[in-house]
């Protein structure tokens, strides 16, 4: 067997590790931008609504291109292609 | 069947992932899960959206809740404004100077008082102080004022008018 496929699996798995931080910088800054955005809500400061949630929304994106990522690559690493 | 069996026990069903490839399932539903938590933080926010537009103004009846000079002063009264059950407490700061507040601390609820000592209102569940003058959080862990009952004097009568913000 050579070895190129385990150090296509190691590669592989170094990038999904990275994703998966990045995944979990962009959950803790929707975190953060959820619990600020109900506070300025129930202080009656709706204004804030609106761009928190378009923000919000782009970073559920980024978070989903990153989850189709890792699948790819864990398809790749696993197939051999 | 029974030689089927003892070829293919039945955990290999269960569980038909080869030793090499457990990281990677691993990773692969951490990753599952944090999308779906930020779909959560997003379903959060569009919530709050909706409900914004769902506001509508709040209309408010003035009451009477007082008569000047019906407490002494650094006296307190406690109303109920605008409806019954959103308990409020009125405070004497001076001779002709009232204020008034929701009594509920906004951090989890718990009905402030006030303390001549120390001339402020003060939440005795979790030591949130709130300034008496414009009802700012002076300490602790609730991160909005408390929302404020304006008065209005109308002859002897205190008259609540409405709240800010407005609730």
């Amino acid at each position: 067997m050579p070895l190129y496929p385990d150090i296509k699996k190691g590669r592989g798995l170094t990038a999904i590790d990275a994703v998966t931080s990045i995944l979990v910088l962009l959950l803790v800054i929707q975190m953060w931008l959820l619990t600020a955005t109900l506070d300025a809500f129930l202080a009656g400061h709706v204004e804030t609504a609106t761009p928190a949630a378009i923000v919000s929304g782009i970073l559920f994106v980024a978070c989903f291109l990153m989850y189709r990522f890792v699948t790819h690559v864990d398809h790749q690493a696993r197939t051999g292609r | 069947m029974r030689d089927q069996l003892e070829k293919e026990p039945l955990w290999r069903d269960e569980f038909s992932i080869s030793k090499g490839d457990e990281r990677y399932v691993g990773r692969r539903q951490l990753a599952k899960f944090l999308t779906l938590g930020s779909l959560g933080m997003f379903a959060g926010n569009v919530w709050i959206l909706v409900k914004s537009w769902l506001r509508r103004p709040a209309t408010y009846t003035p009451a009477t809740v007082a008569r000047a000079g019906e407490i002494p002063v650094g006296g307190v009264k406690l109303f109920q404004y605008p409806a019954p059950g959103n308990q409020c407490i009125m405070v004497r700061t001076a001779e002709d100077s009232y204020v008034a507040y929701s009594q509920k601390c906004t951090h989890l609820s718990c009905a402030v008082y006030y303390s001549p000592a120390q001339d402020r209102l003060e939440c005795p569940c979790h030591q949130g102080y709130f300034s008496i003058r414009d009802g700012s959080v002076l300490q602790g862990p609730p991160t909005r004022p408390l929302p404020r009952v304006l008065l209005d004097r109308r002859g002897d009568d205190l008259v609540a008018i409405r709240m800010e913000p407005e609730l």
